[in-house]
């Protein structure tokens, strides 16, 4: 993994705008997605979202369900669900992905920014051997078959899959899901992409697996210098391999910053309240304190912040008032007009 | 996958024997005697008996029944004594006219079917889909004779480009397997628009498209063939219904397949007959299910390794 010091530098250099030459790889501004919804209104489920992706860095997007995390990386792949509309800016490389032609944009997906899903099992083709799936970047690039086999013994060499000759020629179902999860892995990296949207990696395997496919997936980032966009509803599995972390409510960011900062002295009391939500294993602290009352959608998203009536600090302004993502410190942003008054956890 | 054949195999002797039962049965339960249709209304009560006991037919049904499925064991499907000739035999001439016009139906039906489903399923909800919708209900909903006769009016009697009736060239063959093939396009389209439709929301497809192929490269690469796996099993099943339905069409045409004779048989009271055709379509039934079921194992390989 890398070291925790060299994420801050690197935050901290890239918190002032940086000349566009060395800029994040992926910067997102005043992201919108919207939804049909029902008797034709438009549900917006990502509102106005902004943060970058700086290259060769783990970025941590965290949210509960319903905050537009998924809806975010679904729509940086530009694989967003059907009817939605999407406004803002998706700028890969300062190209703005949303003003380009669909071409371009299917060439970017699996070769530039590649996903790994959830759900394995239901990701992969059931009818397909795994060599196939993985394979079908460089088929369709027109590599020639042996050199094709050739790359997927090694990608799933790479990804940590016992016998890769033998294994290729498995169908997904044939599996275990860690292996699955791997061969997820081996396929979103076949097209040597620069970015790695991972949607949840590890929500539907064992918890003994999902530690070692986090732990390879920190490896591949550092070893490959990838950027990776890790989202999760898990915060232990963002402050495992994140650098940075976005934390989302609401189809809206509450705090980013850097992983540490922001979860050891949170600048939004919904961050407080996830960090302490979190049972703490090792120390046995007993229980740990759950989230009062339920996650507003963005169906029916409460006036100013979205967070008030779950939060402890609510005041008049906090009904009345959308707070603005502000630089609450150096390199620390919140969304919360009384970010420098949240409890340090 | 042995395992499955033979356990599919042992299913197909259940089928055979509860269709030679039912229609044991039911030839039975029919009014009407088939002495009394051999030898004319005139005929005398001894004269009657006598052909009664030459037909066995004056033993006890029960004892009728277990003679009855010892021949078929022995493969003896009975002298039919209408025709004055082996019954299996008389259903055997016929069956290469049946074979004829359901194998064009069922090809007709797939091509046309698949087709209409594809177009209407890559796309659902889409103005393709809505045509396609409102085309198959119309097929489905109009019976097999009533589009039979709208074809002969248009096609035979005002446009004469076809023969309305009759045996003898290919072209004899188009408006009987067209007609027949109408309720099956209607289904294998439904069925593949439905199928394809739901593919397409499956995850993976979604993982395809993260691929950067083009929509024409996730249907052809990754939907179709899974798709197809429902579609495949529906077919084989309404294969065997064709056959069933052929008896309709073979009347309205004059089609000398197995369906116009078990219609005779059925007017002459020749059990023999009766019993003979319809053991052989169980039988082409079964193993029609049984060939669909192994390209489903060879479609999905699921199926394949979890029954080994």
């Amino acid at each position: 993994m890398t070291p925790a010091g060299a994420g801050t530098a690197r935050e901290n250099g890239a918190g002032k705008t940086a000349p566009a030459t060395d800029g994040p790889i992926l910067r997102i501004d005043d992201l919108v997605v919207e939804l049909p919804g029902p008797h034709g209104t438009r549900t917006r489920v990502v509102d106005g979202v902004s943060f970058d992706v700086p290259r060769a860095t783990t970025v941590g997007l965290i949210g509960e369900s319903g905050s537009g995390k998924t809806m975010t990386a679904h729509a940086v792949l530009g694989l967003p669900p059907e009817g939605a509309t999407l406004s803002g800016r998706l700028l890969w490389h300062g190209e703005d992905l949303l003003a380009a032609d669909p071409a371009r944009r299917r060439a970017v997906r699996g070769r530039e920014i590649a996903m790994i899903f959830q759900d394995p099992l239901a990701a992969l083709n059931p009818t397909q051997r795994i060599a196939r799936q993985i394979g079908e970047v460089p088929r369709r690039d027109r590599l020639p078959r042996a050199e094709v086999n050739r790359r997927v013994v090694e990608l799933l060499d790479r990804v940590g899959v016992p016998e890769p000759e033998r294994r290729m020629r498995a169908y997904p179902h044939e599996l275990s899901g860690g292996l699955r999860q791997r061969a997820m892995i081996a396929m979103a990296l076949a097209g040597s992409p620069a970015l790695l949207l991972a949607d949840e990696p590890t929500t539907a395997l064992d918890v003994t697996v999902q530690s070692r496919i986090l732990r390879l997936l920190a490896d591949i980032q550092a070893a490959d210098g990838l950027a990776m966009l890790l989202v999760s509803h898990d915060l232990r599995v963002v402050s495992h391999v994140g650098e940075r972390v976005v934390v989302m409510y609401a189809g809206r960011v509450c705090e980013r910053g850097p992983a540490r900062d922001v979860l050891r002295r949170p600048a939004h009391p919904y961050t407080a309240a996830l960090v302490r939500s979190v049972p703490a294993v090792r120390t046995r602290t007993a229980l740990a304190d759950p989230l009062p009352g339920a996650p507003a959608t963005p169906a029916n998203r409460p006036a100013g912040c979205a967070f008030h009536p779950r939060c402890p600090m609510a005041r008049a302004r906090c009904r009345a008032e959308v707070p603005e993502v502000r630089e609450v410190a150096p390199g620390r942003w919140s969304a919360c007009h009384f970010a420098e008054e949240v409890p340090g956890s | 996958m042995i395992r499955m054949i033979v356990h599919r195999l042992l299913i197909g002797v259940f089928v055979m024997w509860g269709a030679a039962s039912l229609i044991f049965l039911v030839v039975r339960a029919a009014p009407g005697d088939p002495a009394t249709v051999l030898l004319g209304p005139d005929a005398t009560r001894s004269q009657l008996d006598q052909l009664h006991a030459s037909l066995g037919l004056d033993r006890p049904l029960g004892a009728q029944y277990l003679s009855y499925l010892g021949d078929v064991c022995r493969l003896d499907f009975g002298e039919s004594h209408w025709l004055g000739r082996p019954a299996m035999g008389a259903v055997l001439d016929r069956l290469p006219a049946t074979i004829d016009l359901t194998v064009t139906a069922t090809v007709i039906a797939v091509i046309v079917g698949l087709t209409l489903g594809m177009l209407a399923g890559a796309r659902p909800g889409g103005l393709l889909d809505r045509v396609v919708s409102a085309c198959t209900i119309a097929l489905q909903s109009f019976p097999t004779f009533w589009i039979g006769i709208m074809l002969v009016l248009v096609f035979a009697l005002t446009l004469r480009l076809l023969p309305s009736s009759g045996v003898g060239s290919p072209q004899h063959l188009v408006l009987p397997a067209v007609t027949l093939s109408f309720p099956f396009v209607a289904i294998i389209a439904r069925l593949t628009r439905t199928s394809l439709a739901e593919t397409m929301r499956e995850s993976y497809i979604q993982t395809a498209r993260s691929k950067g192929l083009t929509e024409r490269q996730v249907l052809f690469g990754h939907a179709l063939r899974n798709s197809l796996i429902p579609v495949v099993t529906v077919v084989g099943v309404q294969v065997g219904a064709l056959v069933g339905g052929a008896v309709i069409v073979e009347n309205v045409f004059a089609w000398p397949g197995l369906g116009s004779l078990v219609v005779e048989a059925v007017a002459n009271r020749d059990y023999t007959v009766v019993q003979g055709a319809t053991l052989l379509i169980a039988g082409i039934v079964v193993v029609l299910n049984l060939m669909a079921d192994l390209l489903v194992a060879q479609l999905d390989p699921r199926i394949r390794t979890g029954a080994v």
